[in-house]
């Protein structure tokens, strides 16, 4: 398969995580629209990296450090989001605005 | 030789992110994601990244969609799962769609020299991770713990200590 192909397959990924960012009102789902748009990167690096660096795959590694990276984020953002649901009893981010002006 | 099995696997991994961004339901939009994120595994051996497809199941099929239920179960989400949409989701529309087309755009403007996807191996990737990404992968290990317990003290209860 050529490369841009992949590169293409990895934008769409990252605009339907984008928009389920923009559109979603659920801290959860907003979450998972992240988890999207991060896959489509890591997609970008990796064919990439197979295509144009193979003897130093710099975009394999890169891609570790992104999933290790995710994950750290994942629990972090369920932390705030249990934390929000006990103080708020929502994960509406509409209703949470205390600092929006 | 290997379009049909790109363009299932493209198709699945696409289907899956819109049914993330489509589904009313919490719990059916975690398992929409789920079959997206192993369908990007499925990329990930077609580029001959077999290291990359094994980490990829084991981290975001395995734990992270499990911390994703976690999270809709504790926060009871699948009691009101219709908080509706933001009413700005034409504008995400158009958002999406015009970042879409100049992504792919700068994509095929500049076709890339053609050339065959080649894997390094696992034991060239182990090599380059603890030798020369020494010290990164040490550094991110050290946000992994940091993060985690921080998630731990963020989600505690308040007030059992004081």
């Amino acid at each position: 398969m050529p490369l841009e192909a992949f590169q293409v397959l990895s934008a769409a990924l990252f605009c339907i995580g984008l928009y389920g960012v923009l559109a979603r009102r659920s801290a959860v789902l907003i979450l998972m629209s992240i988890e999207l748009m991060l896959n489509a990167v890591n997609i970008n690096l990796i064919a990439a990296a197979a295509h144009m660096d193979q003897t130093a795959f710099t975009g394999q590694i890169i891609a570790i450090f992104v999933i290790t990276v995710a994950a750290a984020e994942v629990g972090l953002a369920l932390a705030i989001i249990l934390r929000i649901f006990r103080n708020r009893s929502t994960v509406n981010v509409d209703e949470v605005d205390l600092m929006k002006w | 030789m290997s379009e049909p099995l790109f363009v299932i696997v493209a198709i699945l991994t696409l289907g899956g992110g819109l049914g993330v961004v489509a589904t009313r339901n919490v719990v059916h939009a975690a398992l929409f994601l789920l079959l997206s994120l192993v369908s990007v595994a499925g990329i990930y051996l077609l580029v001959f990244a077999e290291f990359l497809a094994l980490v990829q199941v084991l981290i975001y099929g395995g734990a992270i969609i499990i911390v994703l239920i976690f999270a809709i179960m504790l926060t009871r989400s699948q009691e009101y799962p219709r908080i509706s949409d933001n009413p700005q989701w034409p504008l995400a529309i158009v958002a999406g769609l015009a970042v879409f087309g100049v992504l792919a755009a700068s994509f095929l403007w500049n076709l890339p020299p053609a050339s065959e996807p080649e894997g390094p191996g696992l034991a060239k990737i182990g090599e380059s991770l603890f030798t020369k990404w020494a010290v990164p992968f040490e550094v991110v290990s050290l946000v992994l713990l940091v993060a985690l317990v921080g998630a731990i003290i963020i989600a505690g209860r308040a007030g059992d200590r004081e």
